[in-house]
């Protein structure tokens, strides 16, 4: 995470932008995004005929381009959008446009600290990733699963290392696929690859892998266990102990493992995205304890509450003694913490946030079209036209909450910091 | 329709993944595989099928391929016969040539629309007997060419057309250029979160057909839909690994599109005019993963445009005057039964509508359904010839005056589209969005 401790945390409401107007400006803008400090808001515009830009607090970037797209905010409050100049593609970063240029470029990442941007990039029917404006030496047929280390200087993603044409099925079961990191090819072929993780001190990968059709593994660094599952998702490193631990299917049932041994008693009719407290020393999981119910397990005791429709975005406090997720039944959404969910429901409710000092948790919600932010089951502000995630302090006093209020021309972008004290 | 349609060739179909997929087949292999598979993956719901059925052959008149060809191996308690009953009798025994010939029955003599269960006195589901034959031919490697290479690329691309990650996007992007020829604000809005629909399509159409992601766009633009679609793999919902056997890419696949629609956070999933991927995300992908139900709403195009009609989301600016006639998918009309919406529909967008008969759930297949025309130029002459079925009630539309055929489903379109040439029908073949753009307001919704 950036350190927010330099941001505005004084308590108060401030207008950012007077966002309402923007349309008078341009001949179209697109849905905004605002800054994690509050600070900024922006949204692609169209200036003219074939020509794009983007508006940042009511004041347009002086370049324009032929295309502006997915234009998000790095954790560190700089503005990033994918571009296109003259037919050529790159990343525009607070109105700077990278030097590297490439046919196509998609998929763009952040580190956790917002320093370092990764996207995927085409060039000449080559694929490469790219790093802070410096793409890999080399290229290759294709890549996908673009993965950034946390510190955002390592990039890996499956790649095609042995050419063959459609139809060449044996061909392709011989092992066409392999993982590049930072486009160092791994020494063994797969059949495929797919999802990938780094190490917490970023010098090691772990990808799920299917060996031949039928055998799934995890491999490290190219190693692959010496176990095979009926299938597997996608791995993590521990933060303790940079072991690697995976959901494998095993006789039809889903369960954890740790570098090929099962570690969790319990089996699941469904087992995945599981997460590290951030000692490393708790595990936690989406599971379907049996068909049709959902819930979190937490060192492999599932939650009793379960929901019909699903569980999903689970999250560590960070003191590692809570756990909530999102749930859904019967269309309806909700936050459980610990396996109490809020009486609230709501249309849809986006991934909960901890404040520091693990005591609150807030989530953004969506009901009857508005939007608004509960924290600790409780309705905090009035409705938005739109509202971003919630952000606590570094004390964990203060939230600060950012949002559109009032509709069409009298729509109004702010930030306001609440105290959380009572 | 006078000629019979009894060509269907005798001699062996050469196949690259049937002939060379038996090469390394031993018996020890059959046996333990088909056996794992039975005692493993199947149960009760198998047991009662095998145990009950009487051979009474009511089954027979079900299916396009006995009608078109009266020969008792192609009635589905024949394909049973053939394939699932012997390996039971035989309890694995079998010989890497069965597993060939089960093969190619189960993947390109049926074509799992389930017809037959309505025929069955007892409501025998053939289609799941045939799909546990095909897996245990996927588990022994002796699945046809087109549709494996069809599964690979769905594992490797998570689409089945081999397209890559920025050439969808490209694609999206210059559909957008062209609707906006057209419509000059409209847009495809990528990877928007928080929308209400997430529309979904299938691999042929950024590859073949994108004028039907251009058509989409037009219809959300003008009845004012907040809709986005994704600029990540996860966005088409077809699945061949469904068909293949290949369960565990069937769940990785519909995991992808799921989390897709979830980390954009909308509310329900619109898709295209499909009716295999309907089948795969709303009943057994979605299962597999232990879904009972989609965790988002999935909305098929027929109800979605049976629902922007209704709700007067979308006007017609001048109806459709060359008289129609409407096939039933059988995934979406014996698998949801949206025949009626389907006829609103077309009632709204078409003056003149002539039904087919037999018609609703009672219709008869395509044939190219169930995986079977993915099985490639091969089979397509046993394909086509073994529906002269369909043909017949293609034909009887069209003497009761029909001159486009509308066909709401991908597969449907290229197996009818082959009935249509083989058969001389001379029938324009359309989607229900071909229509629905061609005489819809449009530019009337579009918000920025």
């Amino acid at each position: 995470m950036h350190d927010s401790s330099n941001w505005d945390w004084d308590i108060g409401k401030k207008q950012i932008a007077d966002i309402g107007k923007w349309k008078d400006m341009f001949e179209w803008v697109e849905e905004p995004c605002a800054s994690p400090d509050g600070e900024k808001v922006a949204a692609v515009v169209k200036t003219g005929d074939m020509e794009f830009s983007v508006c940042q607090n009511g004041a347009a970037w002086e370049n324009t381009f032929d295309k502006v797209w997915h234009l998000r905010f790095s954790p560190d409050n700089r503005l990033a959008g994918l571009v296109s100049d003259m037919g050529e593609w790159t990343v525009a970063v607070d109105e700077q446009a990278w030097e590297s240029r490439f046919e196509f470029v998609w998929n763009p990442q952040f580190s956790r600290d917002g320093s370092g941007i990764t996207v995927a990039a085409q060039k000449e029917r080559k694929y490469f990733g790219v790093i802070n404006d410096v793409p890999w030496e080399k290229g290759f047929f294709h890549i996908t699963n673009l993965a950034t280390s946390l510190d955002g200087k390592q990039t890996a993603a499956a790649i095609q290392t042995v050419p063959f044409s459609e139809g060449e099925i044996f061909k392709f079961q011989e092992g066409c696929y392999s993982v590049a990191v930072n486009g160092k090819t791994w020494d063994r072929n797969f059949i495929n690859v797919w999802d990938m993780a780094f190490s917490h001190d970023h010098e090691h990968v772990a990808a799920e892998v299917r060996t031949s059709l039928y055998d799934y593994t995890i491999a490290v660094d190219g190693v692959p266990w010496n176990e095979t599952f009926l299938s597997v998702w996608k791995p993590r490193f521990s933060p303790e102990d940079g072991s690697v631990t995976a959901p494998v299917r095993i006789g039809g049932k889903w369960t954890l493992a740790r570098n090929g041994k099962q570690i969790w008693n319990s089996s699941f009719a469904q087992l995945w995205h599981h997460i590290y407290s951030p000692d490393g020393k708790k595990l936690a999981a989406i599971v379907a304890p049996e068909f049709g119910k959902w819930t979190v397990a937490v060192d492999d005791i599932p939650w009793r509450h379960t929901f019909g429709d699903l569980a999903a975005d689970p999250v560590f406090s960070p003191d590692g003694k809570r756990v909530a997720c999102v749930g859904k039944e019967k269309e309806k959404w909700t936050v459980c913490v610990n396996g109490e969910p809020w009486n609230s429901m709501s249309d849809m409710a986006w991934k909960p946030v901890f404040s520091p000092d693990s005591k609150h948790v807030a989530a953004k919600v969506e009901k009857n079209g508005h939007y608004t932010i509960i924290m600790d089951g409780q309705a905090l502000k009035n409705d938005f036209e739109a509202v971003w995630d919630p952000v606590f302090s570094p004390d964990g006093e203060k939230i600060l909450i950012r949002g559109i209020e009032g509709k069409g021309d009298d729509a109004k972008y702010c930030r306001e910091v609440l105290s959380l004290k009572k | 329709m006078a000629e019979p349609a009894l060509k269907e060739e005798s001699r062996e179909i050469f196949d690259e993944g049937l002939n060379r997929g038996i090469e390394k087949l031993t018996s020890e292999k059959i046996e333990q595989v088909i056996n794992a598979v039975l005692e493993d993956e199947t149960g009760a719901r198998l047991k009662v099928y095998v145990d009950t059925c009487v051979h009474c052959g009511l089954c027979s008149e079900a299916c396009h391929f006995y009608v078109s060809f009266r020969e008792p191996r192609f009635s589905p308690a024949g394909k049973v016969k053939q394939t699932l009953w012997e390996m039971l009798k035989k309890k694995g025994k079998v010989s890497p040539e069965f597993i060939r010939r089960a093969s190619e029955i189960a993947s390109t003599e049926c074509n799992l629309c389930k017809r037959c269960s309505m025929y069955c006195p007892f409501g025998i589901d053939v289609a799941y007997l045939m799909l546990v034959v095909r897996r245990i031919c996927h588990k022994l490697g002796v699945t046809p060419q087109y549709i494996q290479d069809t599964a690979h690329s769905h594992s490797a691309t998570f689409n089945q057309m081999w397209v890559k990650d920025d050439e969808w996007i490209d694609t999206l992007m210059w559909q957008e250029e062209e609707a906006q020829d057209e419509i000059p604000d409209l847009r495809i809005p990528l990877d928007k979160e928080g929308a209400d629909v997430f529309y979904s399509v299938i691999g042929p159409e950024p590859k073949f057909r994108a004028q039907l992601i251009y058509q989409a766009a037009v219809i959300m633009d003008a009845a004012g839909i907040n809709w986005t679609m994704p600029a990540t793999p996860g966005w088409d919902n077809s699945d061949m690994c469904m068909y293949t056997g290949d369960n565990e890419m069937m769940g990785r696949l519909k995991k992808a599109h799921f989390e897709s629609a979830m980390r954009l956070k909308a509310k329900r999933i619109v898709m295209g005019e499909c009716g295999h991927a309907f089948r795969s995300i709303y009943d057994m992908g979605n299962r597999w993963l232990a879904w009972q139900m989609p965790p988002i709403p999935v909305t098929h195009a027929i109800e979605f445009y049976y629902e922007l009609f209704r709700e007067g989301k979308l006007k017609i600016a001048r109806k459709y005057e060359t008289p129609v006639t409407l096939h039933d998918p059988c995934n979406i009309v014996r698998g949801r039964g949206l025949h009626e919406m389907a006829r609103y529909v077309v009632n709204e967008v078409c003056e003149e509508f002539v039904e087919m008969h037999p018609n609703r759930e009672h219709n008869f297949c395509c044939s190219a359904g169930g995986g079977v025309i993915n099985c490639g130029p091969p089979f397509r002459n046993k394909r086509v010839e073994g529906n002269k079925a369909k043909a017949d009630q293609l034909f009887d539309a069209k003497a009761r005056g029909a001159k486009t055929l509308i066909a709401p489903c991908h597969n449907c379109h290229g197996g009818l589209e082959d009935i249509i040439h083989h058969y001389g029908l001379g029938l324009e073949l359309k989607f229900l969005g071909d229509i629905i753009y061609e005489c819809m307001e449009k530019g009337q919704g579009s918000e920025m």
